[in-house]
C-alpha cells in the first residue's frame, strides 16, 4: 500500500519539473510538452485524492482535464505550425510582437 | 394530365417572361421572339387539348394550382375553371395572340427594345388566359389588373414619344375609374356569399335581394365600361393606338378590350336576377356602337378609324349582353378577334410598308403595290361590314335579330344604323387606302414594299378564319357554337324564336344595310371623289363636331382634368407654404438647440475627458513595460501571482501573520 504523501510527492515533483520547463525553455514544443506535464501532474493528485476519499468526482474530473489537454495540444500544435510557418522558427522568445 | 395542360397554358407563357424579362439581353434577339411566340404555340396546342376534352365530356372542370390566401372563413385558391365559355375564350386568345405574335416579329423587327416587346407581350398572355381561366373573382380581378398593366407598359413602348407616354398614362387612370367600380363589386360579392368562387356564388345567387344583384352587376358594369371602353369611359382606347400595331391588334381590339364582354357574360347569372342592370348594359352598348361608329365616319388616322370601330363592335357585344343573347356577344366576340386582329395587322401591313405613315389622306392607290395587303385588308372590311357569308354577317346579324324578336325595337333600331355606319366607314377606309389616286409623299412611294411572308402568313390564317369563322353560328341561335356555350351562357328569360320567314327577312335587311354603306362609301370615295368635300361644305359644324369627337376629350378635361389638376395645385401650395413651414419651423429649433448642445460638448465634456484621458496616460506609461511580448514573463508573472495567491490563502487558513499583519 503506498502512502497519499508518495502520490503527493510525485504530483509536486512532476508539476514542479513542468512549471520549470515553462518558464526556462525557449522551444515552443517543449513549453507545450513541460504544461502537458503539469496537467498531469494534477491529474495524479485528483486520482490519488479520489482513491483516499473513495469518491469517483476526481477520477471523473481527471477524465475531463485529459479530453481537454487533447484540445490544448491541437489547438497548440495548430498555432504552432501557422507560427513556423510565418518565422521558420519555434523559438518562443522570436514571437514578441504582441507588446506595448 | 389534364390538370398539368392546364396549368401549363399559362405557365409556358410565365415562363417566356422569365426568362427573357431577366435573361434577355444576355442572348440573341432570334431567341428572344423563338422563347415568345413558341411560347404561346405551346399555349395553343395545350388549350386545343383542353378544349377537345371539354368537347368529349362536356364536364365543367376545377383545377386548383395551390391554396392562395387561408385565413377565418376565406379561403382563395389559385384555380381554374375550365367550361365551354373559358375553352372558347381560351381558344380566341391564344390562337389570336400565337398569329399576332408570329406577325410581331416582321413587324417589329430591328426596332430598339425588342425583347421588351416580347416580354409585355408574353405577360399580357399570361394576364389574359389568368383572367379567362379563374374560377373566382379574385383570379380574374389579377388578370384584370396584369392586362391593364401590360397594356399601359406596350402603349408606352415608344417611352421616349411624349404623345405615347401621355396615351399610356390616360389609359392606366381611366382604367382605374372602372377597377374602382369592378372592386366594389367583389367587395359586395364577398359581403353577401362569404366566398369569391364563382361555382357557389352562383348557386346561391338566389338568395340576394333585387336591389343587391342591381348594385354588384352595376358595379360590375362599371369595371367592363372601363375595360371595354365603352360610354363614358372610351376616350382611352383610341389615344391607346400610340403603341405598336400588333399590339392595338392583340390587346385593343382582340383579347383585352372583351375582357368586360367576357365578365357580363360569366355573370350572366346574376345579371338576369337585375332587369334594370340588364337595360343599362344593353343601353351603354347600343349608344357606344352608334356613337363610336359615327365618329368613326371622319377620322383620318387608319389605326383610329379601327379603334373607333372596336369601340363600336364592342357596344354590340355589350348590346347582345344586355338583352340577354349572351351566346351571341361571345360569338361576336370570337369572330370579332378575327377580322379586327386582321384588319389591324393588315393596317400594320401598310403603315410598315410607308415607313410609317398612318394618315388615310397620304395614301391611295395602294392596291396595285400592296396586292396581298389589299385582298387581305377586303376580306376583313367585307367581314365586319357583314357581307354574307363572311363571319361577322352570322354574329353581327345575330345580335340585331335577336333584339328584334325579343322587341327591343329602339335598340335594334339603333344596332342597323350602327351596321350601316361600320359598312361606310369600313369601305371610306379601304377606298381612301387602296384605290383612287396615290396621295403618297413620293420620298415615301420609292420605298413602299410588301410585307415578308411571316408577317402575311399570319394574316392569311387570320382571313380564312374571317370568312369561314362565322359558321359554327349557323343556323342562328341553333348552331354548333349555341349548342356547345349553352351550358356556360344560357340566359335566362323566355326564348322568342322566330320563324324561318323572319330570320331570313331579317338577314335579308342586314345585307341590304350593309351593302348601301358600301354603295354610299363607293359613291364618295369611288366614283365620285369630289362629292365628299360638297357634303362637308353642307354641314361644316357637323362634321368639326364628329372629327373632334364630340369634343368629348375637351369635355372631361374641361369638367375632371381641369379641376384634378387645380385640386393638386391647391394640395402643393399647402404642401409647400403650411406642411413645409412646419418642417422647416422644427428644423430651426432643432438646429439651434444642438447648437447650443453643440458647444457645451465642445467645451465642458471634450475637458472633462481630455483631463481624465490625459491622467490615464501619464499612469499608463510607466506600466506599459511590463506588456514586453516575452512568453516567459508573462508565465513567470502568473506563477508569482499565484504564489502569492496560495500564501495568503494558507495564511487565512492558519491564521498566521502575513508580514506581521493578521489576516483574520
Amino acid at each position: 500500500m503506498v502512502p497519499l504523501s508518495a502520490y503527493v510527492a510525485l504530483s509536486a515533483t512532476l508539476f514542479a519539473t513542468g512549471l520549470i520547463g515553462v518558464l526556462i525553455r525557449r522551444n515552443f514544443i517543449i513549453v507545450l510538452m513541460a504544461v502537458e506535464i503539469m496537467l498531469n501532474a494534477a491529474n495524479i493528485n485528483l486520482v490519488a485524492f479520489s482513491h483516499y476519499l473513495e469518491s469517483m468526482t476526481g477520477q471523473i474530473v481527471a477524465l475531463f482535464v485529459i479530453a481537454i489537454a487533447g484540445g490544448e495540444a491541437a489547438v497548440g500544435l495548430a498555432i504552432i505550425i501557422v507560427v513556423f510557418r510565418g518565422k521558420i522558427s519555434t523559438n518562443v522568445d522570436e514571437i514578441n510582437l504582441l507588446k506595448w | 394530365m389534364f390538370d398539368l395542360l392546364v396549368i401549363l397554358i399559362p405557365a409556358l407563357p410565365l415562363t417566356a417572361v422569365l426568362l427573357n424579362g431577366l435573361l434577355g439581353t444576355r442572348y440573341s434577339h432570334e431567341f428572344a421572339h423563338r422563347l415568345g411566340w413558341g411560347s404561346v404555340a405551346g399555349s395553343f396546342l395545350c388549350s386545343i387539348v383542353v378544349f377537345a376534352d371539354t368537347l368529349k365530356t362536356g364536364a365543367v372542370q376545377e383545377v386548383t394550382v395551390y391554396t392562395w390566401i387561408f385565413g377565418g372563413d376565406l379561403t382563395i385558391n389559385l384555380a381554374f375553371l375550365i367550361d365551354p365559355l373559358t375553352c372558347i375564350m381560351l381558344l380566341v386568345v391564344t390562337g389570336v395572340g400565337f398569329l399576332i405574335h408570329l406577325y410581331s416579329v416582321g413587324y417589329m423587327h430591328g426596332e430598339r427594345g425588342f425583347t421588351r416587346f416580347f416580354t409585355y407581350m408574353n405577360l399580357f398572355m399570361v394576364s389574359m388566359l389568368l383572367l379567362v381561366m379563374g374560377n373566382n373573382y379574385l383570379v380574374l380581378f389579377i388578370g384584370w389588373e396584369g392586362v391593364g398593366l401590360c397594356s399601359y407598359l406596350l402603349i408606352g413602348y415608344y417611352y421616349d414619344r411624349v404623345s405615347a407616354a401621355k396615351a399610356a398614362t390616360k389609359a392606366f387612370v381611366v382604367n382605374r375609374i372602372g377597377d374602382a367600380g369592378f372592386l366594389l363589386a367583389i367587395f359586395l360579392v364577398f359581403v353577401n356569399f362569404n366566398t369569391l368562387d364563382y361555382t357557389q356564388v352562383f348557386a346561391q345567387a338566389g338568395k340576394l335581394s333585387p336591389e343587391m344583384a342591381t348594385a354588384i352587376a352595376i358595379c360590375l358594369l362599371i369595371g367592363a365600361i372601363g375595360k371595354s371602353a365603352q360610354i363614358p369611359l372610351y376616350t382611352w382606347l383610341p389615344d391607346a393606338m400610340e403603341g405598336p400595331t400588333p399590339v392595338s391588334a392583340l390587346i385593343h381590339a382582340a383579347t383585352m378590350v372583351t375582357a368586360g364582354v367576357y365578365m357580363i357574360v360569366r355573370n350572366h347569372v346574376i345579371y338576369d336576377m337585375s332587369p334594370v342592370a340588364m337595360t343599362t348594359v344593353a343601353w351603354v352598348g347600343g349608344l357606344t356602337a352608334l356613337f363610336a361608329a359615327t365618329i368613326g365616319l371622319v377620322q383620318n388616322d387608319i389605326k383610329r378609324v379601327l379603334a373607333y370601330s372596336t369601340v363600336s363592335q364592342l357596344g354590340y357585344m355589350f348590346l347582345a349582353c344586355g338583352i340577354g343573347a349572351y351566346t351571341a356577344a361571345i360569338f361576336h366576340l370570337m369572330t370579332h378577334a378575327f377580322f379586327k386582329a386582321l384588319l389591324f395587322l393588315s393596317a400594320g401591313s401598310v403603315i410598315h410598308a410607308l415607313s410609317g405613315e398612318q394618315d388615310i389622306r397620304n395614301m391611295g392607290g395602294l392596291k396595285a403595290k400592296l396586292p396581298w395587303t389589299h385582298s387581305l385588308f377586303l376580306v376583313g372590311t367585307l367581314a365586319i361590314a357583314g357581307i354574307f357569308p363572311l363571319a361577322g354577317f352570322w354574329s353581327k346579324d345575330e345580335i340585331m335579330a335577336h333584339a328584334f324578336t325579343h322587341r327591343y325595337y329602339a335598340l335594334y333600331a339603333m344596332a342597323v344604323l350602327g351596321a350601316f355606319l361600320t359598312s361606310f366607314y369600313m369601305f371610306r377606309l379601304t377606298y381612301l387606302t387602296f384605290y383612287g389616286q396615290s396621295r403618297v409623299d413620293h420620298h415615301v412611294a420609292e420605298h413602299i414594299h410588301e410585307s415578308p411572308p411571316v408577317m402575311t402568313g399570319p394574316l392569311v390564317v387570320l382571313a380564312v378564319l374571317s370568312v369561314i369563322g362565322g359558321f359554327p353560328g349557323v343556323p342562328p341561335e341553333e348552331g354548333w357554337f349555341h349548342d356547345f356555350l349553352r351550358p356556360a351562357a344560357a340566359g335566362a328569360g323566355e326564348v322568342h324564336s322566330a320563324g324561318l320567314g323572319l330570320v331570313v327577312a331579317l338577314m335579308g335587311a342586314a345585307t341590304v344595310i350593309a351593302l348601301m354603306g358600301w354603295g354610299l362609301a363607293h359613291y364618295l370615295y369611288g366614283i365620285r371623289p369630289e362629292a365628299a368635300q360638297e357634303w362637308v361644305a353642307v354641314a361644316p359644324h357637323a362634321y368639326q363636331t364628329l372629327l373632334n369627337k364630340y369634343y368629348v376629350d375637351e369635355l372631361y378635361d374641361l369638367l375632371v382634368v381641369e379641376p384634378t389638376k387645380r385640386l393638386g395645385m391647391v394640395c402643393d401650395w399647402f404642401d409647400r407654404t403650411v406642411i413645409d413651414g412646419i418642417v422647416l419651423g422644427v428644423w430651426r429649433v432643432t438646429q439651434s438647440g444642438s447648437a447650443l448642445s453643440t458647444g457645451f460638448e465642445k467645451y465642458a465634456i471634450y475637458g472633462l475627458i481630455n483631463v481624465a484621458g490625459y491622467a490615464n496616460h501619464l499612469a499608463a506609461r510607466s506600466w506599459r513595460k511590463l506588456q514586453s511580448g516575452m512568453v516567459h514573463h508573462y508565465a513567470a508573472m502568473i506563477v508569482a501571482g499565484l504564489f502569492i495567491l496560495v500564501h495568503l490563502i494558507l495564511a487565512w487558513w492558519t491564521g498566521s501573520t502575513v508580514f506581521g499583519l493578521a489576516l483574520r
